[in-house]
């Protein structure tokens, strides 16, 4: 993952676009897996009620048009379902399984972690589940309290054989979904459910992918590098608003992939910046934040001219009323870039 | 009203109160001989008759088959004492009439997949000995590369989805090949097999529950063969008979010791799943080994209750006594097989001593699709191409 020199473009958008249509993320990942049923023939998508579109309406109208064989509802069981998509995807067949929301996804840990991940490994690269995808809403929703609101990546990206991924707009929710379907490894698909309505931007109509393990640079910046993910990457990009407001040149980076992550990209711009923060919902102890402040300590330290800062979610379980404090907003990520600066 | 429901719902024959006495079947038919099974055990359906017709050249096949089975297992064991196998290591010793039962029912069209005691099963899915007992000793020969070890190991192009070291994880994977067998329509059955122990997990009632309400072309296969590690299915089950476990999917019990009596079985449940959807089978087994190499396997049970199995009960034992009643082979005969396959085993096991281990590389490889630069291998895979430290 810290790999061959890549020549990076700060938007990844399919550059000749022939048409666009305003679409929220929600439509967004719709009209990825419209795309996927429609060209790929072994394509199922099943959940905990998405034959009527699911609870946030990803699926809308995808039964009446592919059909109850390929679109179809669940009972409600994480675990059985993420086993039998694990199945499913082993016959060489394409598994998208939504776990309605990301706090249920617990129940199936170990049939991702013990099964999905390693089945490659340990049948010596006879069998794969290349073909699954999970898709699970994740993150603060505004009042969704302990069990609809928890961002669980960091979990999964201790797992050699997995592949975790967050978009952060609908135009990525689209190409990223698109590649993460096709990737031959099994990949765990998070969507900001906060974004599913609140963001909405002109997408391609047609079919494309975005490359995964590559992060990107949403904005430029000199003085300091902010590091996120998924919808606090929006979070870094009005925090590094605030900062220019203060003479501060903020670059923002979305890692977009998590596991395998892009640590050439962070490395690169924290070696020019001298300072870095990484930010995410999740608590902090041994959240991704970690990993990512870890090795820019080990690749950057001579560059480095104040210690790394990780403004995340509190080591507490996640709040109902106090969600407004728990999150790493603006501010408090704004206050660190200050921190850094006069450091 | 229910029950019609369900009934209709699962196209069940009829109930098993069903106790009209069929006429005796003639002796012989097709130049081949009636042997009498232990009755079966059904549940919500009609039960097949407890007869089976077989020849010499059948029976010599089983008993060859079970026997080098045997041989390997305890190949195995001696393997493993002498610390060539290292780690986990489940033997099936006692549990071979399962394995072959159904191996001359189902065909390499019907995906199968186990759990944790699986080597015999590979052998069944055209794997030999000498690439099983390679893979034990972790070798590069081995079906997995030496990768996987006693719990892992997997035939593709024979549709065998593998050993599984995790308890009871297997069984929804099951429900996903049986799935895709019905999206393709084909006229096959997926098999997924798990023990007593297992089957006390929640993944399996969830993944019966979606085969029940999808009407998946599956065999649920539990092996019972008494103890769940340490534990007697009697202390750790609320119920001895697993078959009638989940009262919405129609069950088989049979004498897990006796292969005629699975094949038998194994026959009616193929035609019933393909025509009819899931059906629970319960194979009535015994392992004689301990649950794993650490478990010597009579602290829980007395030695007594092994050596009566043994001699009442041993599959190959079965097949050696009709083969020498129906004077289809002397005892001097099989004696001659037996040593000529436990040479074949002998073999196998210097080999397995001897082979390659796996490349160090390999280490890295198999985690994904692409080979990956891995981030903290010490091997230079890669790690720190790109950018230096500075």
């Amino acid at each position: 993952m810290l790999g061959k020199k890549r020549r990076r473009k700060l938007s990844s958008v399919p550059e000749a676009v022939t048409a666009t249509k305003r679409m929220n993320l929600c439509a967004a990942v719709n009209d990825a897996l419209r795309i996927t049923l429609k060209k790929d023939d072994s394509s199922i998508v099943f959940g905990e009620d998405v034959a009527f579109g699911g609870v946030f309406r990803c699926t809308s109208e995808l039964r009446e048009q592919f059909g109850r064989n390929r679109v179809f509802n669940t009972p409600l069981s994480e675990q059985g379902i993420v086993g039998f998509a694990i199945g499913y995807a082993a016959m060489n067949c394409t598994a998208v399984a939504e776990i309605q929301f990301a706090d249920y996804i617990y129940p199936a840990f170990d049939q991702i972690v013990n099964e999905a991940a390693k089945y490659r490994y340990r049948s010596g690269g006879m069998f794969n589940v290349g073909g699954l995808t999970i898709r699970a809403p994740c993150g603060a929703v505004g009042h969704g309290g302990h069990y609809h609101s928890q961002s669980p990546e960091a979990y999964f990206c201790h797992t050699p054989g997995l592949k975790v991924v967050m978009p952060r707009d609908p135009i990525r929710a689209k190409g990223l979904l698109l590649s993460s379907i096709r990737d031959p490894n099994p990949v765990i698909f998070f969507e900001p459910k906060i974004l599913y309505r609140s963001v909405v931007a002109e997408v391609p109509v047609e079919d494309y992918t975005i490359p995964l393990e590559t992060a990107e640079v949403v904005r430029p910046g000199k003085d300091v590098t902010l590091i996120g993910w998924g919808a606090q990457v929006n979070v870094l990009m009005e925090t590094a608003q605030l900062a220019e407001a203060k003479g501060v040149s903020c670059e923002v980076i979305d890692l977009v992939s998590l596991l395998p992550w892009d640590a050439e990209t962070v490395v690169e711009s924290v070696k020019r910046t001298g300072k870095a923060i990484v930010s995410h919902e999740a608590p902090i102890t041994n959240g991704f934040g970690a990993e990512v402040a870890a090795t820019i300590q080990e690749h950057c330290f001579y560059n480095l001219e104040a210690p790394v800062r990780r403004i995340c979610g509190f080591d507490t379980p996640f709040p109902l009323v106090h969600e407004k404090y728990y999150l790493p907003n603006k501010w408090r990520c704004v206050e660190a870039v200050f921190d850094l600066v006069a450091a | 009203m229910w029950r019609r429901a369900l009934r209709a719902g699962l196209g069940v024959r009829g109930m098993a109160t069903n106790k009209k006495k069929s006429p005796v079947p003639p002796k012989e038919v097709d130049g081949k001989t009636r042997f009498d099974l232990r009755p079966f055990d059904p549940f919500l359906i009609d039960s097949p008759t407890p007869y089976a017709y077989s020849d010499q050249s059948e029976l010599l096949e089983y008993f060859r088959i079970m026997y080098r089975m045997r041989r390997m297992e305890i190949a195995a064991d001696n393997l493993y004492k002498g610390q060539q196998i290292r780690g986990f290591c489940h033997l099936y010793d006692g549990q071979e009439a399962v394995a072959v039962g159904m191996d001359a029912v189902l065909t390499f069209e019907d995906p199968l997949i186990t759990a944790y005691r699986n080597h015999c099963q590979m052998l069944s899915r055209g794997s030999n000995v000498k690439e099983i007992l390679a893979e034990l000793t972790g070798r590069y020969a081995g079906v997995s590369k030496g990768k996987g070890g006693s719990m892992h190991m997997y035939n593709r192009k024979n549709n065998y989805y593998g050993g599984n070291g995790i308890v009871g994880a297997q069984v929804p994977l099951g429900a996903g090949l049986a799935f895709a067998l019905k999206y393709e329509k084909k006229a096959n059955i997926a098999v997924t097999m798990f023990g007593d122990g297992a089957a006390n997990q929640g993944q399996i009632a969830e993944a019966i529950n979606m085969a029940v309400i999808w009407k998946l072309p599956i065999l649920f296969v539990c092996e019972n063969n008494q103890y769940g590690m340490g534990t007697s299915a009697l202390r750790a089950s609320a119920t001895q008979d697993f078959y009638k476990r989940e009262n919405y999917i129609p069950g088989l019990k049979m004498d897990g010791m006796d292969v005629l009596a699975v094949r038998e079985g194994m026959k009616f449940a193929k035609e019933y799943a393909i025509n009819s959807g899931p059906l629970y089978i319960e194979m009535d087994t015994y392992r004689y080994h301990g649950h794993s190499m650490s478990d010597p396997g009579v602290t829980y049970r007395s030695k007594d209750e092994i050596n009566d199995i043994k001699k009442s009960r041993d599959p190959i034992d079965r097949v050696k006594e009709r083969l020498i009643e129906q004077s289809w082979s002397t005892a001097e005969d099989l004696k001659a097989i037996e040593k000529e396959i436990k040479i074949e085993v002998d073999e196998a096991a210097a080999f397995s001593k001897v082979a390659d281990a796996p490349p160090v590389e390999t280490l890295y490889h198999h985690i994904y699709h692409e080979t990956f630069p891995i981030r903290g291998t010490l091997l230079n895979n890669g790690t720190r191409v790109g950018f230096s430290s500075t």
